[in-house]
Formats: structure tokens, sequence, C-alpha cells
């Protein structure tokens, strides 16, 4: 005969829901008070903000230039080719996510695809000259919108990585003359702000070029941001690079390698995974700070959020463009982050 | 190491020295401190020569200028101050759409005509002796006469300054807007109460929302605002100008041949309101017996190959973009943002607009 043992279940007040409550919200007085405030708090601010965007916003200003937000100046004719550009990417993306596990063949295949379509992102964007049927001439200087700040962004990440690497390697040689002159460039460009360096750019460069050298606005933007992002690219490899110890320097020279092999398939590996962190918040906030082009006339997406709001339909709407403006660059940051997690699971982080 | 700390010093000073002398917004006639210090740019008909090699014109505007300069729906830049870049590509190259637009912010656009990166600057820059000598520039002509207005409730009963003893008027800090509003009531023996904003937005907002009496800007900005109110019909911009900002187009110095042909398109384009010649009847005004005309559009005379463009120039301008006046309805008034004409009128009905005689 089986022994009936009667288990009381717990009193109602502790476990569901109303258990949940009272022991993170309602446990102590002060929580009580906590709480109420934060309750009322988040009531008053969602009011306002749902209230906005719901009933009061003016959300016309974003729909009717919804395509000058992306691409801006764009020739219409030739907005496909964005398109196509786009579909692009998201076919590299989705092939990448599918053969994520993948070594080898597929894996080679993928890092070829990347390679190989960024420049024919380029000369699709970009076209071949002003009388070309095929393709006609969208000169950067024109892109605009949501484009250009993707495109600043991406190239200025693209370009300052292994300049930046290359410049931390240059730091720490035993070469006096290259490390001195790396040294003097990380330390001159993290002495002066980003600011300064697009207006050096902007006004400054074309006095120092010869008059048959027009190197376009977004040309120089870019290489100003590239260059200043290099440096703290540098600064944040160089990081990872006194990380490594010395042991495993020693252990690679013991097994052969040579001074470049040590570098390139023992501690720049470990160095780079270290950083991983580091590097993407600097490339997030280099994201940001495309947005500082507006000063130089270029008419990235906050550039066009400012523009379309001249229009005197839309005067005095800046609210809503801004807000527009905010939510695609959370939604990019977000990306970028999210994406920069699971790269350190994967690759371990913190973890060995 | 010594030696090594003083080179990085001596790096980084001559550095900031630059980054001083050029870097600050507040400051755009500083890029070059010494006269001889810049390149010359294209003299005596050079910078015509390259603009007519090229094919088009590189035109300096403002991107989020109300009524002047901004972009449409369609991603194209729209604006009175647009407007005569397209009159400029019309007359040189018989197309209107023969123009690079570079949009330009305030601290960059003096800077940019100098090294060359323009070809025209039109955008709403005042012409002053500071910037006319300081900078290498010559201004062509004034296209739109501005003056800083005052905005008031119209239930206020404001019709003058000195009516405003003890108002508060809000305007935006850090301009000459601001000076222009303190020496205007010192003038007059008036007290007032500046409420200053960091912004033309934050200033409007205040007005709007009641926190002063009046609102003080360039009288084009003040129209725009007041079309955007909730009840534009309430409020008003009294007639009292605090300071003078003729605008128009201006070009490097050094090429007078190119400066004389963006001051005489912009006086044709007077020229053909004064005559009666708009972008509809140009064509019938070929056969006009009007010596005037005839000159103005090419029948007769060689003005056009003076300049060093085609004889029928205007008609390719007036077919573009039209005459004065179609330009300002266009924009400025009622179908743009309805500022009254004033001082924009021609001289024939009490305006300033006189364009010089086209023989």
């Amino acid at each position: 005969m089986a022994v009936q043992s009667e288990t009381m279940k717990p009193p109602r007040s502790e476990v569901g829901l109303l258990g949940w409550l009272k022991k993170n919200l309602f446990s102590t007085w002060y929580n009580v008070l906590l709480t109420i405030f934060s309750a009322a708090f988040i009531y008053i601010v969602l009011r306002a903000v749902i209230t906005w965007v719901v009933r009061d916003a003016r959300w016309a200003v974003v729909t009717t230039n919804l395509r000058v937000f992306m691409i801006g100046r764009y020739p219409r004719d030739e907005a496909g080719r964005v398109l196509v550009s786009l579909g692009i990417i998201v076919l590299m993306t989705a092939l990448t996510w599918v053969f994520r596990k993948a070594k080898g063949k597929p894996r080679r295949w993928l890092v070829i695809g990347w390679l190989l379509s960024f420049p024919l992102i380029t000369i699709l964007l970009r076209g071949f000259s002003r009388e070309s049927p095929f393709l006609p001439l969208v000169s950067e200087d024109i892109w605009s919108g949501l484009l250009l700040t993707l495109v600043l962004a991406i190239v200025g990440i693209l370009a300052s990585f292994p300049l930046g690497v290359l410049l931390a390697l240059g730091r720490r040689s035993k070469l006096p003359i290259i490390k001195v002159l790396c040294t003097m460039y990380i330390e001159t460009i993290r002495g002066v702000p980003l600011i300064s360096v697009l207006f050096m750019s902007q006004l400054m460069l074309p006095l120092f070029l010869p008059p048959e050298i027009r190197l376009g606005t977004v040309m120089r933007a870019l290489t100003g941001m590239a260059l200043f992002s290099a440096a703290y690219t540098a600064e944040n490899v160089r990081g990872g690079l006194a990380s490594i110890p010395i042991g495993q320097y020693e252990a690679a020279r013991a097994v052969g390698l040579n001074e470049a092999l040590v570098m390139g398939l023992i501690v720049l590996p470990q160095a780079l995974r270290a950083v991983i962190p580091a590097i993407v918040g600097q490339f997030i906030s280099l994201f940001k700070d495309t947005t500082l082009v507006v000063i130089v006339g270029l008419l990235d997406l906050l550039g066009i959020a400012k523009a379309v709001t001249a229009q005197k339909e839309f005067i005095g709407l800046h609210k809503e463009a801004y807000a527009f403006t905010a939510v695609i660059f959370f939604i990019c940051c977000f990306t970028m982050s999210y994406t920069s997690r699971r790269l350190e699971q994967r690759l371990g982080v913190g973890e060995r | 190491m010594n030696r090594k700390r003083f080179a990085l010093i001596v790096v980084l000073m001559s550095l900031s020295l630059i980054i001083a002398s050029c870097g600050t917004t507040e400051c755009p006639e500083c890029v070059c401190p010494e006269a001889g210090e810049c390149p010359e740019v294209a003299v005596g008909g050079e910078r015509f020569q390259l603009i007519k090699d090229r094919g088009y014109i590189l035109c300096g505007v403002n991107a989020e200028l109300v009524g002047f300069g901004f972009l449409n729906p369609e991603g194209e830049f729209e604006g009175f101050d647009v407007d005569f870049c397209k009159a400029y590509a019309a007359a040189v190259f018989g197309d209107p759409t023969a123009v690079e637009y570079r949009p330009l912010v305030a601290a960059e656009r003096l800077p940019a005509l100098q090294t060359g990166e323009i070809d025209v600057l039109i955008r709403n820059t005042t012409w002053t002796l500071t910037r006319d000598t300081a900078n290498e520039l010559d201004w062509a002509v004034v296209t739109f006469y501005d003056g800083q207005g005052m905005m008031v409730r119209a239930d206020s009963g404001f019709k003058t300054l000195e009516d405003m003893a003890g108002a508060t008027v809000c305007t935006t800090t850090g301009t000459t807007t601001e000076m222009n509003l303190a020496d205007s009531f010192r003038m007059r023996g008036v007290e007032y109460t500046p409420l200053l904003f960091e912004s033309t937005q934050d200033t409007n907002t205040a007005y709007e929302e009641g926190r002063c009496d009046g609102e003080t800007s360039d009288k084009s900005q003040l129209a725009a605002l007041r079309t955007a109110m909730a009840e534009p019909e309430e409020h008003v911009i009294i007639d009292v100008t605090m300071s003078k900002e003729p605008l128009g187009p201006l070009t490097a110095h050094g090429d007078n041949q190119w400066n004389d042909v963006v001051r005489w398109v912009a006086w044709g384009i007077m020229e053909a309101e004064e005559s009666g010649v708009n972008s509809q009847n140009v064509d019938e005004m070929l056969n006009s017996e009007n010596p005037t005309i005839k000159r103005l559009l090419g029948v007769e005379g060689e003005m056009g190959a003076s300049l060093g463009i085609p004889n029928d120039f205007m008609v390719h301008v007036l077919k573009a973009v039209g005459n004065y006046k179609e330009i300002y309805m266009r924009h400025l008034g009622p179908f743009g943002i309805d500022i009254p004409r004033g001082p924009n009128e021609l001289w024939t009905n009490g305006g300033l607009l006189y364009p010089m005689a086209w023989r």
C-alpha cells in the first residue's frame, strides 16, 4: 500500500504572477515606493511618447520623402542600381548565415564572394562615364541620405581596420623611424577632434593638391574619417597585442616560425579576438560620427532630415524627421552590437 | 629622447596653429591669414574657359533654407537661389540641367569659392564690405533685398519698435541678429528683454508658445515661419527693418568675364520682367518691335557674344526659369512661402530692382 504523502501547495501569494510581483517589486517598503514611482514615471513618459507618435506627429514629412531619406539625390531613374546592390548584400549575408558552420571550400567561396561584391557594388553605384549608355556615371558627390551614411561607415571601417592594424604593429616595431612615425601619427590624430580633421580635409586638401586633381567632397570626407578612425583602431589593436603573453611568441619561434608568421598565425589572431568588443564599439561610434559630415555640407541621413524640413509644406517638422533618423540609427547600431555579441560567443572571447 | 620629444612638440604646435587659423567655424575669413598664401585661381577669363570646357557649372547652394534652397521629394534641389544656378547653366550651355550643385554650410561657403571648388556661390550671402575685401571675392549683383524684421501677435497692437517698450523678444543667440536687435532698441531708447535660444527652431517654438511678445530674424525667414504656424493670420511682421541684408551671387576674384556673365544674366532676368517678357510669351516676343526686347532676346545686336555666350542666351534662360517675377512667385510669392515683394519690386513699381541698360 503506497503511502500517500500529501504535500501542501505553497500559498497563492507566493507563486505565479502574484508571487513574482511580491518577490520582485513589493518585497520591502522602499521597493514598493520605488515600484510606484517607476511605474508612474514610465507611464507618464510612455503616454507622452505614444500620444505624440500616434496622434500629434505629422509623419507625412517622412512618408513623402522616404526615397530622399534612403538615397537622397541619387537619380530616380537609376534607383534600381541601389536596390540591386542591396540585394547583393542581402544575398551574401544569407549565404554566410547558411554556411556559417561550414569549413573549407564553401567558406573560401564566401570570402571570395564578399571580396568580389565590394568592387562590384562600387561599379554598380558609381557607373562608368557621363555619356555611357550602360550604367551612366552617378558621381559619389551626389550620393546622399542613408546610402551616403552607410557608404561612409562601411568604407571607413573597411579602410581604417587594416591601416589601424599596420599602425599598431608599427608602433611596436623595433625600427625607431617606423615606431616614431606611427606614434606621432596616432598621437596627433588622437589629439585632434574629428570635426577639425573633416574641416581640414574639406578646406585645406584642395589647397595642397595640384589644381588638376579634383578630389570629390565625399572622397575627402571619407579619407578624413578613415585616417581618423585608423588611429583609434591602432590603439585598440595595440592593447590586444600587449595582452598576448611573451610565451606565445617564444613558443611560436621555437617551432620554427619566422617573424611574419609569428604575427600572422599566432599573435594577431589572438590579439584581434581579444579586442573585438572594443573594435566593434569603435565602429559603432564611427558609424554615428558620420553625421558630422553635415557640417562640411554633405547630405547624409541627418543632412537630409534638415534639407527636407525646409520644404514649405513641412516647415517646423524637425521632430518627426529627427525621430525617424534616430530610429534608423538605432536599428543599424543595434544590429552591429548584436552581431558582435554573436561573434564573441562563437570565438569564445573571455572564455579561454 | 629629448630630441624626439622636441620634434613631436614642434609638429603638434605647427599643426594646432594651422587648425587654429583655419578650423574654426566662426571665422571663415581666416583661411588665408596672409595675402599671397592662397593660390591664385583663374585669372582673366581662365575660369570661364574652364567652365565652358567642363560643360557644366559648379554652383554652391544652401540645402536647408526655406524658399531659397532645399531638397524636394524627388531628391532634387529647388528654390529661389537654385533657379539662378539653372539660369546660368541655361545661359552658358542652353541646358538648365548642366549644373552640379554643391550644398554648403555657412562656414565653408567662402573658402569653397576661394579654393575654386565652385564657380559661383548663390547661398543667401549678405554683401558686406569686410567679406568683399578680405576674401578676394566679387559680388555680381543683388538678387534679393532682405532685412531683419520683427514678428508679433496681431492682437498685441505693436506697430513699431517704439511700441514694444518692456516687451520680451525671442531670437537666436550668436548671430548678428542678436547684435542688430540690441542696436535697434538702444538707438530708439526702448527697454526690452531678450530671450535667447540656440537654434531657430527653439526660438520659433518659444514664440509660438507665447513665451515672448516678438520674434526677430531675417524677414524672409519670419515669413516662412509664419506660414508654418497653426494660425498664420494671428501674426504680423511689423513694418521695420533693423538691418540691411542684400543677398546675391558671387564669384572669386580674378575672372571678371565670368563675373560679367553672372551679373548680366541676373539683370536680364529682371529686364525681362520690366519689358514684359516671360517663359510663356518668349517665342512671340522674338517678333517684337521693341528694340530693348530685340536686344534682350538676341534678335538684334551682339550682347551674348560680348559676354562670350550665345546671343540668344536670354531665350534659354527665360524658357528654363522665367523672368524675375516668375521665379519670385514660384518660391517666395503666394505659391511659395508668401513674402510681400517690398523692396524686391522693380524700380518702376517703387522697388529696388534696377537692371542696368541693356545695350
